[in-house]
């Protein structure tokens, strides 16, 4: 009984670092155009890094985000000569985000979290079954 | 072990199993983007084996607790044998997760009416 108990934390643990992912997420595909950022560079892409988290026994692992990293690939170079934040050659840098890979991040994030809303369903019927034993 | 414990020691078991299953189970699905993670799961078939096959501490009334959680040792853990590894090194298969997942809740469900039903036959003859 206490057991069980125990899938509601590592779901709700997946749950919270899919949304940060989903966060993440929104915030490259909001400033994938962001030519400027308070640095004065281009907007960097940010990816999550999910690692297990053990939650009491070997059977219970949830999940951590254990940092947010700037996407390492190479910022995007535009040509363009009026553009008020080209460079001497007539290129502006652009952010590094990909909204193709954003939008696949963001339906797997989406699709992830659902599973765990679903485990955490299951789970709840089971333990109000579990309360009907002898009755 | 008197008859009453033994009736319902069977059934007690197994339902522990597969609560223990479950969160497992939960686990998996809960990493399933996790870089490195590896996919566990129990036999339970032999793990039930071993948890009944037990008859000292764990349905003895006079056994002390501790007694009894050493007797209801964890199972072991296994990893899956996975078709389609990832290249992160994550072994979770959320097509038979799912589905191992919902084959354990119909399990754990079936459990718990096979102990209702027994609770129930022996009311009965309790009360005649």
């Amino acid at each position: 009984m206490t057991s069980l108990l125990k899938v509601f934390d590592v779901a709700a643990s997946a749950m919270t670092a899919q949304a940060q992912r989903l966060n993440v997420v929104a915030s490259n595909l909001a400033n994938a155009d962001s030519a400027t950022g308070p640095d004065g560079k281009a907007y960097k892409a940010r990816q999550v890094i999910f690692s297990t988290q053990a939650m009491g026994g070997a059977e219970n692992s949830g999940v951590r985000v254990s940092g947010v990293v700037d996407d390492p690939s190479p910022m995007k170079r535009l040509y363009q000569p009026n553009h008020p934040m080209a460079d001497e050659t007539g290129y502006v840098t652009m952010p590094n985000v990909s909204v193709v890979e954003e939008m696949v991040n963001m339906i797997s994030a989406s699709r992830a979290y659902q599973n765990n809303v679903e485990a955490i369903n299951t789970t709840k019927t089971l333990l109000a079954k579990t309360l009907t034993i002898g009755q | 072990m008197n008859k009453l414990d033994e009736l319902l020691n069977f059934n007690h078991q197994a339902l522990n199993l597969r609560a223990y299953r479950q969160q497992v189970l939960a686990s998996n699905i809960a990493n399933g983007d996790t870089p490195g993670y590896k996919a566990r799961d129990i036999d339970f078939k032999s793990a039930l084996a071993a948890a009944t096959a037990q008859p000292t501490a764990a349905g003895d009334p006079s056994a002390t607790a501790s007694q009894k959680n050493a007797a209801a040792a964890d199972p072991d853990l296994l990893f899956r044998n996975v078709l389609q590894p990832s290249i992160d090194g994550n072994t979770v298969d959320m097509d038979v997760e799912r589905a191992q997942f919902a084959e354990n809740t119909v399990h754990y469900e079936s459990n718990i009416a096979a102990l209702t039903h027994h609770i129930r036959m022996m009311l009965a003859a309790i009360q005649g």
